[in-house]
Order: structure tokens, then C-alpha cells, then sequence
């Protein structure tokens, strides 16, 4: 590990998505009683397939370019349980349970983050 | 983008529910209003809510996309009742007068539907703040 050229990895970048996936819940509770309002998540596993994205190689002149990934920034809508007469697909039980989750992963990527900084305190300290 | 997004969304949410609860008092309070005419009767008010999300609310002025505003309050279209009563001076000439079309049964609904969403507003204000205050001790591990 190199341990001071790149201190928290992707644990840096990984905060900055679990606040934009806390703002995006958050949106949800306010717009629970709005009409047509369409709640919205954020898909993990697309942004970290965005952050790393492996491409098949295009060998030929005639192949397309697959480096493009669909949706990269992870919006995705939610398909809510029971649709609702008008036209709002916020469920309050679900928001809140995902934003208790969500909350949980901050604090575990919080946790991870600690562990660097507690680990490069150790190693200057030299003790 | 930062955590404090979150306390202005659930601001905005928290402002257009306390303007619901408002909407829904002067209603109850306004339930036995009486008038001359049909077109003066006291009709319910309502709340339309708007989701602020695209470039023209933040050129317009709102701080935070993702939060909820108050688009317009627009009157009940339920019809009002007439009613007979000539020692009412209120009355017209026929001797009637016409009600409001206040249902107090929605309005006690719609008040506590709007206070549980202000309750939920509020847990996400408190939920974030303890985030907040724990990123702030990270340096302390």
C-alpha cells in the first residue's frame, strides 16, 4: 500500500457517494406528499463500475467503442410497491428504512477512514 | 455538495409542511364562516407542492435541489351548502346563507398527515447532524 500518495483509496471517494445517496433519501421524505414526484436511488454497483471501468478492447476498426458504460452516474428510479392515485411513487416506510441504511453506510465508510488515519498517526509516531 | 444539503433539503420540507399545517388551521377556524353570496362563501385551501429539481429553481433562487416548495394554494372545489336562516345578518333577501365547505373530519386528516411528515422531516435533521458531528471527530481516531 502506498501508504501516504493515496492515504484513504477509494474510502475518500466512497463518502462523497454515500452523502449524495443520504441527500437523494432525504429528497424523497421532503417530496413525500408531492404529486407526480418520482423517488429516486442511487445503484452502488454502477458507480464503482464506473470509477473502474473495464471495457472490452475494441480490436477491429469496425468494432464499436464500448467504453461507455449505461447510466454511469447510478440515478436510478424506484419502483415503488403500491402505485399511488397521484402519481407519487415515494413509500415513507421504504424511504425510511433506506435512509437508515444509508446512514449505516456512511458510518461504515467513517469507520474505515478512521482506521487509515489511526494507521498513519501510528506509523509517523514511530513508537 | 456536502452534508449540509441534507439540513436544507428537510428545511424546505419542514417549511412547506408548517405552511399545510397553517392552510389547515385557518380552514378549522374558518369552518362556520358564513356569507351572502356564493361567490364570497369560504372555500378550503389547499397546498400544491412542487419538487425543486431541474436548473431554473436554483436560477430562481432555491439553495438546494432535491427539496420541495409551495408551487400555489388553490381553493377546495368541493360545493358549498346554502341554508336557509333569515335571523342571520349575514343573510340575503331570500334569507338564505351559505357555508363554507370546510370538511373538519379531512382537516384533522390533512393536519395530522402533514404533522408525521414534519416528524419524518425532523428525524432526517437529527440523523444527519449525528453524521455531521461524527465526521467531524474522524481526525480524533
Amino acid at each position: 500500500m502506498k501508504l501516504l500518495e493515496n492515504p484513504f483509496g477509494i474510502h475518500e471517494r466512497a463518502l462523497a457517494v454515500r452523502n449524495q445517496r443520504l441527500e437523494l433519501i432525504a429528497g424523497n421524505i421532503a417530496n413525500a406528499d408531492t404529486p407526480h414526484f418520482k423517488a429516486r436511488d442511487l445503484d452502488f454497483k454502477k458507480i464503482l463500475a464506473s470509477e473502474n471501468p473495464t471495457p472490452m478492447a475494441a480490436t477491429h476498426a469496425k468494432h464499436y467503442q464500448t467504453g461507455e458504460l449505461e447510466n454511469p452516474g447510478g440515478l436510478v428510479y424506484r419502483v415503488p410497491y403500491n402505485s399511488s392515485v397521484d402519481g407519487n411513487t415515494v413509500e415513507i416506510s421504504v424511504e425510511q428504512a433506506n435512509y437508515g441504511e444509508a446512514a449505516a453506510d456512511y458510518q461504515t465508510t467513517l469507520q474505515f477512514l478512521e482506521g487509515r488515519i489511526s494507521g498513519i498517526r501510528k506509523a509517523l509516531r514511530a513508537e | 455538495m456536502s452534508i449540509k444539503n441534507i439540513f436544507g433539503i428537510a428545511g424546505t420540507a419542514l417549511n412547506a409542511q408548517v405552511i399545510r399545517m397553517n392552510t389547515t388551521a385557518s380552514n378549522i377556524a374558518n369552518a362556520g364562516t358564513v356569507s351572502p353570496t356564493e361567490a364570497e362563501a369560504f372555500r378550503a385551501k389547499r397546498p400544491v407542492f412542487r419538487a425543486l429539481v431541474d436548473q431554473a429553481d436554483l436560477n430562481r433562487g432555491a439553495p438546494y435541489l432535491g427539496g420541495v416548495k409551495v408551487k400555489e394554494i388553490v381553493d377546495d372545489t368541493l360545493p358549498v351548502r346554502k341554508v336557509h336562516d333569515p335571523g342571520n345578518p349575514e343573510a340575503n333577501e331570500e334569507g338564505y346563507v351559505f357555508l363554507s365547505n370546510v370538511n373538519e373530519v379531512t382537516e384533522m386528516v390533512e393536519m395530522m398527515a402533514a404533522s408525521r411528515s414534519y416528524q419524518n422531516n425532523v428525524e432526517v435533521v437529527s440523523t444527519a447532524r449525528q453524521l455531521m458531528m461524527r465526521t467531524l471527530e474522524i481526525t480524533k481516531a
